[in-house]
Protein backbone atom coordinates (compact mmCIF):
# COMPACT_ATOMS: atom_id res chain seq x y z
CA UNK A 1 0.00 0.00 0.00
CA UNK A 2 1.50 3.65 -1.00
CA UNK A 3 1.84 6.03 1.74
CA UNK A 4 -1.21 7.92 0.77
CA UNK A 5 -3.69 4.71 0.71
CA UNK A 6 -2.21 3.98 4.33
CA UNK A 7 -3.03 7.61 5.78
CA UNK A 8 -6.44 7.48 4.26
CA UNK A 9 -7.14 3.87 6.16
CA UNK A 10 -6.25 5.47 9.07
CA UNK A 11 -8.18 8.64 8.22
CA UNK A 12 -11.18 6.43 8.21
CA UNK A 13 -10.74 4.52 10.68
CA UNK A 14 -10.92 8.25 12.99
CA UNK A 15 -7.07 9.22 13.30
CA UNK A 16 -7.06 12.81 13.20
CA UNK A 17 -3.13 12.51 12.91
CA UNK A 18 -3.08 10.99 10.09
CA UNK A 19 -5.46 13.74 8.30
CA UNK A 20 -3.22 16.30 9.04
CA UNK A 21 -0.46 14.48 7.93
CA UNK A 22 -2.04 13.69 4.44
CA UNK A 23 -3.07 17.44 4.32
CA UNK A 24 0.04 18.60 5.04
CA UNK A 25 1.71 16.27 2.09
CA UNK A 26 -0.69 17.78 -0.58
CA UNK A 27 -0.50 21.31 0.55
CA UNK A 28 1.84 23.07 -1.56
CA UNK A 29 0.88 21.20 -4.95
CA UNK A 30 -2.73 22.10 -3.91
CA UNK A 31 -2.20 25.62 -2.56
CA UNK A 32 0.05 26.26 -6.01
CA UNK A 33 -2.64 25.03 -8.58
CA UNK A 34 -5.52 26.97 -7.13
CA UNK A 35 -3.35 29.85 -7.50
CA UNK A 36 -3.48 29.81 -10.89
CA UNK A 37 -7.03 30.06 -11.02
CA UNK A 38 -7.72 33.02 -8.31
CA UNK A 39 -5.85 35.92 -7.26
CA UNK A 40 -4.77 35.79 -3.74
CA UNK A 41 -3.46 32.97 -1.53
CA UNK A 42 -6.70 33.30 1.04
CA UNK A 43 -8.88 32.61 -1.83
CA UNK A 44 -6.47 29.81 -2.81
CA UNK A 45 -6.54 29.14 0.68
CA UNK A 46 -10.18 28.48 0.90
CA UNK A 47 -10.08 26.32 -2.33
CA UNK A 48 -7.70 24.17 -0.41
CA UNK A 49 -9.61 23.79 2.63
CA UNK A 50 -13.29 23.59 1.29
CA UNK A 51 -11.20 20.42 -1.01
CA UNK A 52 -10.30 18.52 2.09
CA UNK A 53 -13.89 18.83 3.29
CA UNK A 54 -15.44 17.56 0.09
CA UNK A 55 -12.34 15.03 -0.07
CA UNK A 56 -13.75 13.95 3.61
CA UNK A 57 -17.26 13.73 3.23
CA UNK A 58 -16.54 11.98 -0.12
CA UNK A 59 -14.28 9.26 1.43
CA UNK A 60 -16.18 7.26 1.31
CA UNK A 61 -16.84 6.69 -1.93
CA UNK A 62 -13.09 6.72 -3.00
CA UNK A 63 -12.65 3.51 -4.56
CA UNK A 64 -8.84 2.99 -4.77
CA UNK A 65 -9.17 2.03 -7.94
CA UNK A 66 -7.40 5.46 -8.76
CA UNK A 67 -4.05 6.90 -7.15
CA UNK A 68 -5.40 9.03 -4.14
CA UNK A 69 -3.87 12.19 -5.27
CA UNK A 70 -5.71 11.48 -9.15
CA UNK A 71 -9.01 12.07 -7.13
CA UNK A 72 -7.69 14.72 -4.96
CA UNK A 73 -6.79 16.75 -7.34
CA UNK A 74 -9.79 16.24 -9.77
CA UNK A 75 -12.09 17.66 -6.78
CA UNK A 76 -9.67 20.52 -6.43
CA UNK A 77 -9.03 21.63 -9.67
CA UNK A 78 -13.51 21.27 -9.87
CA UNK A 79 -13.72 23.62 -6.87
CA UNK A 80 -11.06 25.88 -7.86
CA UNK A 81 -12.26 26.25 -11.38
CA UNK A 82 -16.05 27.41 -10.15
CA UNK A 83 -14.20 29.79 -7.77
CA UNK A 84 -12.17 31.44 -10.12
CA UNK A 85 -14.77 31.88 -12.60
CA UNK A 86 -16.48 34.40 -10.09
CA UNK A 87 -13.30 36.32 -9.85
CA UNK A 88 -11.42 36.12 -12.77
CA UNK A 89 -10.71 38.85 -14.62
CA UNK A 90 -6.93 37.97 -17.32
CA UNK A 91 -8.09 38.02 -20.86
CA UNK A 92 -7.39 34.67 -21.63
CA UNK A 93 -5.02 33.61 -24.26
CA UNK A 94 -6.55 31.99 -27.76
CA UNK A 95 -6.75 28.32 -27.31
CA UNK A 96 -5.52 27.92 -31.05
CA UNK A 97 -2.58 29.15 -32.86
CA UNK A 98 0.38 27.46 -32.98
CA UNK A 99 3.65 27.44 -30.72
CA UNK A 100 5.26 29.94 -32.31
CA UNK A 101 3.99 32.58 -34.63
CA UNK A 102 4.19 32.09 -38.19
CA UNK A 103 5.74 35.61 -38.47
CA UNK A 104 9.12 33.92 -36.89
CA UNK A 105 9.80 31.58 -40.22
CA UNK A 106 10.39 32.18 -43.80
CA UNK A 107 8.92 30.68 -46.93
CA UNK A 108 10.23 27.39 -46.41
CA UNK A 109 9.26 26.97 -42.91
CA UNK A 110 13.25 27.53 -41.73
CA UNK A 111 13.62 30.23 -38.76
CA UNK A 112 13.56 33.32 -39.60
CA UNK A 113 13.72 34.89 -36.32
CA UNK A 114 15.23 32.32 -34.37
CA UNK A 115 15.29 31.45 -30.54
CA UNK A 116 16.51 34.35 -28.43
CA UNK A 117 18.82 33.24 -25.99
CA UNK A 118 17.82 32.54 -21.99
CA UNK A 119 18.15 29.27 -20.29
CA UNK A 120 20.96 29.51 -19.20
CA UNK A 121 20.21 32.96 -16.74
CA UNK A 122 16.81 31.59 -16.12
CA UNK A 123 17.93 29.56 -13.23
CA UNK A 124 19.71 31.71 -11.34
CA UNK A 125 17.01 34.64 -12.21
CA UNK A 126 14.23 32.26 -10.84
CA UNK A 127 14.57 33.57 -7.30
CA UNK A 128 16.24 36.77 -8.03
CA UNK A 129 13.41 38.59 -10.15
CA UNK A 130 10.34 37.16 -9.41
CA UNK A 131 10.20 34.60 -12.80
CA UNK A 132 8.16 32.29 -10.85
CA UNK A 133 5.73 35.07 -10.30
CA UNK A 134 5.70 35.52 -14.48
CA UNK A 135 5.08 32.04 -14.68
CA UNK A 136 2.28 32.35 -12.26
CA UNK A 137 1.16 35.24 -14.25
CA UNK A 138 1.34 33.44 -17.63
CA UNK A 139 -0.30 30.49 -16.24
CA UNK A 140 -3.08 32.57 -15.12
CA UNK A 141 -4.08 33.54 -18.76
CA UNK A 142 -3.92 30.44 -20.26
CA UNK A 143 -6.92 29.15 -21.38
CA UNK A 144 -8.68 26.82 -18.28
CA UNK A 145 -8.08 23.43 -19.95
CA UNK A 146 -4.22 23.71 -20.79
CA UNK A 147 -3.82 25.37 -17.59
CA UNK A 148 -5.05 22.62 -16.14
CA UNK A 149 -3.15 20.28 -18.13
CA UNK A 150 0.20 22.08 -17.19
CA UNK A 151 -0.52 22.36 -13.72
CA UNK A 152 -0.79 18.59 -13.37
CA UNK A 153 1.76 17.34 -15.23
CA UNK A 154 4.50 19.77 -14.60
CA UNK A 155 3.82 20.92 -11.22
CA UNK A 156 1.70 18.21 -9.84
CA UNK A 157 4.06 15.56 -11.68
CA UNK A 158 1.20 13.72 -12.78
CA UNK A 159 1.63 10.84 -15.61
CA UNK A 160 -0.27 11.73 -18.71
CA UNK A 161 -2.71 8.16 -17.95
CA UNK A 162 -3.54 10.48 -14.31
CA UNK A 163 -4.16 13.32 -15.93
CA UNK A 164 -6.57 12.21 -18.85
CA UNK A 165 -8.24 10.20 -15.72
CA UNK A 166 -8.03 13.61 -13.56
CA UNK A 167 -9.55 15.68 -16.34
CA UNK A 168 -11.72 12.78 -18.44
CA UNK A 169 -10.29 13.95 -21.62
CA UNK A 170 -8.60 11.87 -24.19
CA UNK A 171 -4.49 11.04 -24.31
CA UNK A 172 -4.82 12.85 -27.81
CA UNK A 173 -6.54 16.02 -26.07
CA UNK A 174 -4.08 15.56 -22.88
CA UNK A 175 -1.03 16.11 -25.54
CA UNK A 176 -2.51 18.89 -27.36
CA UNK A 177 -3.04 20.92 -24.36
CA UNK A 178 0.22 20.20 -22.83
CA UNK A 179 1.91 21.37 -26.00
CA UNK A 180 -0.02 24.67 -26.39
CA UNK A 181 0.20 25.44 -22.54
CA UNK A 182 4.29 24.35 -22.76
CA UNK A 183 4.60 26.57 -25.67
CA UNK A 184 2.86 29.49 -24.47
CA UNK A 185 4.83 29.66 -20.96
CA UNK A 186 8.04 29.10 -23.39
CA UNK A 187 6.96 32.16 -25.68
CA UNK A 188 6.47 34.20 -22.41
CA UNK A 189 9.78 33.04 -20.94
CA UNK A 190 11.33 34.26 -24.00
CA UNK A 191 9.87 37.61 -24.19
CA UNK A 192 10.60 38.22 -20.41
CA UNK A 193 14.36 36.58 -20.60
CA UNK A 194 14.90 36.73 -24.04
CA UNK A 195 18.75 38.04 -25.40
CA UNK A 196 20.10 37.71 -29.04
CA UNK B 1 6.84 -5.66 -53.35
CA UNK B 2 8.50 -2.97 -50.92
CA UNK B 3 7.65 0.58 -51.96
CA UNK B 4 9.91 2.95 -50.72
CA UNK B 5 8.41 6.41 -49.62
CA UNK B 6 11.20 9.13 -49.58
CA UNK B 7 10.18 11.56 -46.93
CA UNK B 8 10.82 15.07 -47.30
CA UNK B 9 12.32 16.73 -44.41
CA UNK B 10 10.96 18.31 -41.30
CA UNK B 11 11.24 21.95 -41.10
CA UNK B 12 11.26 24.26 -38.24
CA UNK B 13 8.16 25.49 -38.19
CA UNK B 14 7.12 21.64 -38.06
CA UNK B 15 9.70 20.79 -35.33
CA UNK B 16 8.58 23.40 -33.14
CA UNK B 17 4.74 21.56 -33.35
CA UNK B 18 6.43 17.98 -32.58
CA UNK B 19 8.80 19.17 -29.33
CA UNK B 20 5.81 17.69 -27.13
CA UNK B 21 4.83 14.49 -28.39
CA UNK B 22 8.81 14.11 -29.05
CA UNK B 23 9.43 14.80 -25.61
CA UNK B 24 6.24 12.62 -24.63
CA UNK B 25 7.84 9.59 -26.67
CA UNK B 26 4.69 9.76 -28.83
CA UNK B 27 6.62 10.06 -31.85
CA UNK B 28 6.91 7.06 -34.23
CA UNK B 29 10.14 5.56 -35.27
CA UNK B 30 10.21 7.16 -38.32
CA UNK B 31 9.36 10.54 -37.11
CA UNK B 32 11.45 10.59 -34.55
CA UNK B 33 14.90 9.92 -36.65
CA UNK B 34 13.21 12.50 -38.97
CA UNK B 35 12.83 14.58 -35.82
CA UNK B 36 16.50 13.66 -34.58
CA UNK B 37 17.79 14.23 -38.24
CA UNK B 38 16.22 17.91 -38.26
CA UNK B 39 17.85 18.66 -34.61
CA UNK B 40 21.22 17.58 -35.39
CA UNK B 41 21.90 19.96 -37.97
CA UNK B 42 19.48 22.77 -36.40
CA UNK B 43 21.12 24.70 -33.97
CA UNK B 44 18.03 26.77 -33.63
CA UNK B 45 15.55 24.28 -32.99
CA UNK B 46 18.37 22.66 -30.28
CA UNK B 47 17.97 25.73 -29.02
CA UNK B 48 14.20 25.45 -28.70
CA UNK B 49 13.79 22.23 -27.31
CA UNK B 50 16.36 22.84 -24.67
CA UNK B 51 14.31 26.13 -23.79
CA UNK B 52 11.31 23.45 -23.96
CA UNK B 53 12.64 21.49 -21.30
CA UNK B 54 13.95 24.39 -19.24
CA UNK B 55 9.97 25.86 -19.58
CA UNK B 56 8.44 22.36 -17.73
CA UNK B 57 12.05 22.64 -15.01
CA UNK B 58 11.16 25.88 -14.45
CA UNK B 59 7.18 25.40 -13.93
CA UNK B 60 8.02 22.38 -11.49
CA UNK B 61 10.17 24.98 -9.62
CA UNK B 62 7.25 26.96 -9.10
CA UNK B 63 7.53 28.51 -5.26
CA UNK B 64 5.68 26.23 -2.26
CA UNK B 65 3.42 28.32 0.34
CA UNK B 66 5.04 27.28 2.90
CA UNK B 67 2.89 25.73 5.59
CA UNK B 68 2.32 26.83 9.15
CA UNK B 69 1.68 25.81 11.86
CA UNK B 70 -1.53 27.67 11.75
CA UNK B 71 -2.31 25.71 8.76
CA UNK B 72 -2.53 22.43 10.87
CA UNK B 73 -4.10 23.80 13.83
CA UNK B 74 -7.06 24.47 10.40
CA UNK B 75 -6.59 21.26 9.24
CA UNK B 76 -7.34 19.67 12.61
CA UNK B 77 -10.42 21.92 12.73
CA UNK B 78 -11.47 21.13 9.39
CA UNK B 79 -11.09 17.05 10.59
CA UNK B 80 -13.50 17.73 13.60
CA UNK B 81 -15.68 19.54 11.48
CA UNK B 82 -16.61 16.69 9.62
CA UNK B 83 -16.54 14.40 12.40
CA UNK B 84 -19.16 16.43 13.48
CA UNK B 85 -21.17 16.02 10.86
CA UNK B 86 -20.77 12.37 10.40
CA UNK B 87 -22.38 12.44 14.37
Amino acid sequence: MDEDAELVARVRAGEEQAFVTLATRHHSTMQRIARTYVASAAVAEEVVQDTWLAVLRGLDGFKERSSFQTWLLAILVNRARSTGVHEHRSVAIGDAGPAVDSSRFDESGAWMSPPLHWVEESDSRLLAEGLADRIQATMRELPERQREVVMLRDVAELSAREVCEALEISEANQRVLLHRGRSHLRQALEADLGRI
Amino acid sequence: MRVLLRRRELVCQEMVELVTAYLEGGLSRGQRRRFEAHLAGCEHCTEYLEQMRATIRLTGGLRAEDLTPEMSAEFAALYQRWRAEEQ
